[in-house]
C-alpha cells in the first residue's frame, strides 16, 4: 500500500527466489523425477536454501516436481526454474523426462502399471 | 544428454519411470477423495500462477499489469517399485483453467471423468475436453449416498458419451471402487493402443 506499483504487478515476487527468472533452463514436466547424492545434497549446501532443501528431499527418496512444489511452497513455474537449475549444475538427476514413445514402449509401461494397480 | 549431470548426482544406475493418470471433473465432484483413497500420500497440493484472463504464465513479463491468481491442483503417489512410481493428478475445478488442463495431460496414461449424477451438468466442460483430446479416458459414476442413481445407459445418452468409452460405477472414497477405475483406465488405454497399431481405430474423437 502505498509503495510504487511494479508495471510487472504481483507476479514478480513469487518469481524473487528465482532473481526474476521465469524461463527455466529446460522444460520439465510435472510428473519427472529428481533424485539427488548424498554428495549432491553437500554441495548443494552453497547453493541457497531452496536448492538444497530441494536436493534434501530428492535424496530422501525420489521425489516428482509435483512434490517439489508442494513440499517448498512454490508455485510450480518457480520450482521448475530452480530444479532445471540444479540439474544443469549437476545437483539433481533428472528421470523420466520424454513421455514414452513407439508400441513396446508404451505397451511395456502400460502392463507394469496395470500389474501394480492390481497389486495394490 | 543428462549423462554427465547424472554421474555427477551419483545418480541410481537404474531409470526411475513415473506415469500418470489424471483425474477430471467438475468443482467437488471428490477427485481429491478418488486421489486420496489409493494414494500412499496424503494427497498434496501444487499451484500454478495465473493471469485473471485464464492465461498461463510461465512468462510473467509477458502480462504485465495483469492480476493473478492460483490455480491448485492435487495429486497423489503410489510407489509401484524402485523404479516405477504412478501418480494421480486432479485437474483444476474451474475449468476455464484449460492451459493447466493441457500441461497435466501431456504424456498422461490416461484419464477418468469423474461425474456427480446430482449434478451431470458438470460433465459436459470435462467430456468435451476430452473428445478433442488425445488421451484415452473412460467416466467414473460417483455413486453419493443419496445421489439419484441413474441406469448407466441413461447417463451415456445424457451426456453423450461415445460408445467405446468405458462407463463404470464408482465410490470414490473406497480403496477398491478407485483401483477397479484405475484398472480400467489402464485397460482402456491398452486397447486403444493396440487399436491404433492396427490401425483400425479413430485416433482422435470429435
Amino acid at each position: 500500500m502505498g509503495q510504487p506499483q511494479d508495471p510487472r504487478g504481483n507476479l514478480v515476487r513469487p518469481y524473487a527466489v528465482t532473481r526474476g527468472r521465469t524461463e527455466p533452463r529446460r522444460d520439465i514436466p510435472i510428473e519427472a523425477i529428481l533424485v539427488a547424492s548424498q554428495a549432491a545434497v553437500q554441495e548443494a549446501r552453497f547453493a541457497g536454501h531452496d536448492k538444497y532443501r530441494i536436493a534434501v528431499l530428492c535424496e530422501a527418496k525420489p521425489q516428482s516436481l509435483a512434490e517439489l512444489s508442494a513440499f517448498t511452497r512454490q508455485p510450480l513455474g518457480v520450482a521448475r526454474v530452480l530444479v532445471a537449475d540444479m540439474v544443469a549444475d549437476g545437483l539433481l538427476s533428472l528421470h523420466s523426462a520424454a513421455p514414452k514413445k513407439g508400441f513396446t514402449e508404451r505397451m511395456d509401461l502400460l502392463e507394469r502399471v496395470l500389474s501394480g494397480l492390481r497389486k495394490l | 544428454m543428462d549423462f554427465a549431470s547424472s554421474e555427477r548426482a551419483g545418480a541410481q544406475p537404474r531409470e526411475i519411470t513415473s506415469a500418470k493418470i489424471v483425474i477430471a471433473g467438475g468443482f467437488g465432484v471428490g477427485k481429491t477423495t478418488l486421489v486420496g483413497a489409493v494414494s500412499e500420500i496424503e494427497p498434496l497440493t501444487t499451484e500454478a500462477l495465473m493471469t485473471s484472463a485464464g492465461q498461463g504464465v510461465d512468462d510473467a513479463s509477458k502480462v504485465p499489469g495483469k492480476e493473478t491468481t492460483t490455480v491448485a491442483m492435487d495429486f497423489g503417489r503410489i510407489t509401484m517399485a524402485d523404479d516405477l512410481i504412478l501418480y494421480l493428478f486432479g485437474t483444476p475445478g474451474q475449468t476455464r483453467f484449460w492451459f493447466m488442463w493441457d500441461e497435466l495431460i501431456r504424456g498422461a496414461v490416461g484419464a477418468a471423468v469423474l461425474v456427480d449424477t446430482r449434478r451431470i451438468a458438470d460433465a459436459f466442460a470435462p467430456l468435451d475436453y476430452f473428445e478433442n483430446r488425445h488421451l484415452p479416458y473412460i467416466v467414473a459414476l460417483n455413486c453419493f449416498d443419496g445421489a439419484p442413481r441413474y441406469e448407466p445407459d441413461e447417463v451415456r445418452e445424457a451426456l453423450a458419451i461415445p460408445p467405446h468409452v468405458p462407463l463404470v460405477m464408482c465410490d470414490a472414497r473406497h480403496r477398491e471402487s478407485v483401483k477397479a477405475v484405475l484398472v480400467q483406465v489402464v485397460e482402456h488405454a491398452m486397447a486403444t493402443l493396440v487399436a491404433e497399431q492396427s490401425g483400425g481405430y479413430p485416433a482422435v474423437v470429435g
